[in-house]
């Protein structure tokens, strides 16, 4: 294959397939945020610093800011929006909730999204395994201490 | 954040990616891209083509040779790392990857973008020159080995040149190694590390101090000795916000000390 500046891809984003036309230097947070709409992944820092932006790839936990939409072609996604099923919160936006675990909830999104990828490998963590688990994630208002709870209540 | 416009390409082979970062002036590997992906965005690279190793499926895996010889393609991420069996043979390599940065960071960092960038705040490059490290580079006229004392030449710059890719990782067995670091936060950005290896010889690799590895070998490991080579050393560390010049100097000997007494536990 020989270098494009364009390329149409594929992928599949919380179970629906999107076919979009994007740039090579679009990265994979503009391209779900402005491309398909899901504004639920935020930007925080666009450095690579402050996880806002984390998503899943193929079932790995990833900084979507630091990952650029070409390289997703043909990839399943899996972003915040796919976390509630029919209107109702899963466990664990529901364990955030009640254990408000959130304040201006700028974070949430990816504090979520690495927590998932966390339980999903670990189906009972310690609070150490927790904070290390969301260590890529920064949260300016909380100072952690009710979203650790939330995440383990979620396990339990 | 808009990126300066870039090609891409994702070859499907090795010779294919060979060909396609001599052919184009300006085209860059593309590996996890934690650090490429964020020094595009500030117009610190600004790389005309990525060539993107994700689907070089000879760059990955690990392989434990029958003579303990551990063999790392360069695309193994830290998580790989981490998550080997293999890789217990020497159990520093995962014990380090586990420090770095965070789990979206080590989840699509590989070891091969972190010596091929030779950040002087990595920690790879030095733990790799003290556990004496044997890198393989290969390019249009062949494949070649350098030892990793030999791969760091600058900031940002390796015995890899332009149109050539680090294939493969190779570690000698051993266990007698040991790590110690100041970071900024847990995982974070290194102040000062060194990296200890007891095996044979005693040897010394101290990082963010120089714009390479700075190789120290020990005649002794007790506490004066150590110092004392670090001291005679003469470390010229930068200062900035962080640490001052002095206060780099002052943590490369304690740091020494505590990666050696790591290295006599056995790892």
């Amino acid at each position: 294959m020989d270098p494009v500046s364009r390329k149409t891809i594929t992928v599949d984003v919380n179970g629906e397939g999107f076919e979009r036309e994007v740039d090579a230097r679009r990265l994979l947070i503009h391209f779900i945020r402005d491309d398909l709409d899901l504004t639920g992944s935020h930007i925080g820092c666009d450095t690579g610093n402050c996880g806002a932006c984390s998503v899943l790839v193929d079932g790995v936990l990833v900084k979507s800011c630091m990952m650029l939409a070409i390289q997703a072609d043909g990839a399943r996604i899996e972003t915040v929006e796919g976390l509630a099923q029919d209107g109702e919160l899963n466990a664990l936006q529901q364990s955030f909730s009640d254990h408000h675990a959130l304040q201006c909830g700028y974070c949430t999104p990816g504090m979520l999204m690495s927590a998932t990828a966390l339980l999903r490998q670990n189906g009972s963590p310690s609070d150490e395994e927790i904070r290390r688990g969301i260590q890529g994630n920064i949260c300016r208002c909380t100072g952690y201490v009710n979203i650790v709870e939330a995440i383990r209540a979620a396990s339990e | 954040m808009l990126l300066r416009e870039v090609e891409y390409a994702r070859p499907a082979s090795v010779q294919e990616a060979l060909r396609l970062l001599g052919e184009h002036d300006g085209a860059r590997a593309l590996a996890g891209g934690q650090t490429l992906i964020n020094v595009m965005k500030a117009r610190v690279a600004s790389p005309d083509v990525l060539v993107d190793l994700h689907d070089l499926q000879e760059l990955r895996g690990i392989e434990l040779g029958a003579d303990g010889t551990l063999d790392l393609g360069a695309m193994t991420t830290y998580a790989d790392v981490i998550d080997s069996a293999e890789v217990r043979a020497r159990p520093i390599l995962a014990e380090v990857c586990a420090q770095i940065a965070d789990v979206q960071v080590r989840n699509r960092g590989t070891i091969g973008g972190n010596v091929c960038s030779n950040d002087p705040t990595n920690h790879l490059p030095p733990l790799l020159v003290a556990i004496g490290a044997t890198m393989t580079i290969l390019g249009a006229d062949g494949e070649r080995s350098v030892p990793a004392a030999d791969f760091f030449l600058g900031v940002y710059m390796t015995a890899a040149g332009p149109g050539e890719l680090l294939t493969k990782i190779s570690v000698p067995p051993g266990k007698h190694d040991g790590f110690a670091s100041v970071p900024i936060g847990r995982d974070g950005t290194c102040i000062v590390n060194v990296a200890a290896s007891l095996n044979g010889e005693a040897r010394l690799a101290i990082g963010c101090v120089d714009a390479v590895p700075v190789l120290v070998k020990l005649e002794a490991t007790d506490e004066e000795a150590i110092r004392q080579a670090v001291h005679a050393a003469n470390l010229d560390p930068p200062a900035d916000v962080h640490a001052s010049a002095d206060y780099r100097r002052h943590l490369a000997q304690v740091l020494s000390v505590r990666a050696v007494a790591q290295a006599r536990k056995g790892s």
